[in-house]
């Protein structure tokens, strides 16, 4: 059973989102990177790069496979986890800490369509 | 899984292991059990042990069993002693590939066992159906009467020469002993597919379970099909439908060597003989990319201005040379070494240029 934390909120592409402000912080859930396997590469857009909800940003590479990162958010991207450039695994290791980007939000009302923990947990399984 | 998936011999072990299972080749087979890149280094530094139980054994004998065998593949059977194995390809009459096999040399007289990929089976069978009229020869598709397990890496000869009760350690690579297991016959190869030294073994269904329990038992790591082909990769040793295929022929993949054009004649022969005086107009290479962005099967290869003129076919973040490498077709005029080419990897170019195939050394006991 993978873990998913009550506080966040989640896309049916297994994004999580926390909410401070006008900043979404952005990862990825236990039960992607527990399907993924290991983790090698992280591809993440640069700072300053805007995302549009719904589209992909980068991607999460296993030896084995690539799996697209979608957009939960729209947004200016303010911030990137650089810590993922030479440890990947820390997204296998703790996905709820190694957050991907962070996105200044362009419409907050975006967030209305995410899933809560508990709907999310019907996603996942 | 569904029934419309096949399962070899070895399925409830594969479960039992936890492994994640996945179709290949109409077979539900185990892609890892603990982690690709564990398996892969288990192979590289000690020993581990695959299912290979799909793949197929086509068994040809009869008077013109050589004739026959020398028609339909492109090396050259003539001159093998009993107990030795050949690998080579059949081909259509155009280049293209219809598989690529080992043909084992029997030490009975005028019989060959041909060892072919599990996608192909059937249509290999058929394909050799097809091309026997006129040769005295028996065709036999026995692949569901045989398992086959394969025990690759550096510590394999001590092991398997335990678990089998064999001095293995005269056995030449590409050479073959037949023993037996539970009075049936059973096989032991110094072959594989994994760029290491290394056995593949075949015998009965049940008999394969018991070795592969064994072989475990002895601290064998079990290795799934993820790192099968991350080793095969690295080795520059090709995939049929990746590498080979009805489009791609020996000399498009830069397999010409297992092709023996001193024979008088084989299926094909006349269309890869045009394609070496002519060249071709696409050749497999392998290109390095400075990066650790990795290149997968399908993304575009391009020239510095964005010309597209190749594609990739199988590429990794190599686990042993900590790379990241692909093999790739592309348009003959780019295949020379040390040739420029990039690769567009979702929305971004990668550079990188053309190297030898053969990323990793092989380490056979030849």
């Amino acid at each position: 059973m993978s873990k998913i934390l009550e506080e966040l909120l989640y896309s049916e592409s297994h994004e999580w989102v926390k909410v401070d402000g006008n900043i979404a912080i952005i990862g990825v859930s236990d039960f992607a990177q527990e399907e993924m396997g290991d983790i090698t590469y992280v591809d993440v857009p640069s700072e300053g790069d805007s995302v549009a909800k719904g589209e992909d940003f980068g991607a999460l590479e296993s030896v084995k496979a690539s799996s697209e990162l979608y957009a939960p958010v729209s947004g200016e991207v303010v911030a990137v986890n650089e810590e993922l450039e030479d440890k990947p695994e820390l997204i296998n290791e703790d996905p709820y800490g190694a957050w991907i980007i962070k996105v200044n939000m362009s419409d907050t009302s975006e967030l209305d369509s995410l899933l809560s923990a508990a709907a999310y947990a019907e996603v996942a399984k | 899984m569904d029934n419309q998936y096949k399962r070899t011999c070895l399925y409830g072990e594969h479960l039992a292991l936890g492994a994640k299972m996945s179709p290949f080749a109409g077979f539900d087979m185990p892609i890892q059990y603990s982690s690709i890149t564990e398996e892969h280094n288990a192979v590289r530094n000690r020993a581990g042990i695959f299912d290979v139980s799909h793949m197929g054994e086509i068994f040809i004998n009869g008077p013109q069993a050589e004739q026959f065998v020398n028609h339909i593949f492109t090396n050259d059977v003539r001159l093998m002693e009993p107990g030795q194995i050949l690998y080579g390809m059949m081909l259509y009459p155009d280049g293209g590939t219809v598989d690529d096999l080992l043909v084992y040399k029997e030490y009975a007289d005028d019989a060959f066992l041909l060892v072919v990929n599990a996608a192909n089976i059937d249509k290999d069978y058929e394909w050799m159906l097809r091309n026997a009229e006129g040769y005295e020869v028996g065709i036999l598709n026995d692949s569901d009467n045989w398992g086959q397990v394969a025990v690759q890496g550096p510590a394999s000869e001590a092991v398997v020469s335990k678990v089998l009760g064999m001095d293995l350690s005269q056995l030449v690579f590409y050479h073959f002993t037949d023993f037996s297991l539970y009075g049936k016959r059973a096989i032991v190869s110094r072959t594989g597919y994994t760029g290491e030294d290394g056995f593949e073994i075949y015998a009965t269904p049940e008999a394969i379970v018991d070795l592969w329990k064994t072989f475990l038992a002895a601290g064998v790591v079990p290795c799934g099909l993820g790192c099968r082909d991350t080793l095969r990769f690295e080795a520059g040793l090709p995939l049929y439908g990746d590498e080979l295929s009805a489009d791609i022929s020996p000399v498009m993949a830069g397999f010409s060597m297992f092709c023996k054009f001193d024979k008088d004649e084989f299926i094909g022969k006349d269309a890869l003989v045009a394609q070496k005086a002519g060249g071709v107009q696409r050749k497999l290479v392998g290109i390095e990319i400075a990066d650790r962005a990795i290149p997968r099967a399908g993304y575009p290869v391009e020239l510095p201005d964005g010309t597209e003129v190749g594609v990739v076919t199988t590429g990794y973040h190599s686990i042993s040379l900590d790379k990241s490498i692909c093999f790739a077709l592309v348009d003959s005029a780019y295949a020379p070494l040390g040739t420029p080419l990039n690769i567009r990897i979702r929305h971004k170019v990668f550079p990188g240029e053309v190297v030898k195939k053969r990323f990793y050394q092989t380490n056979y006991k030849k």
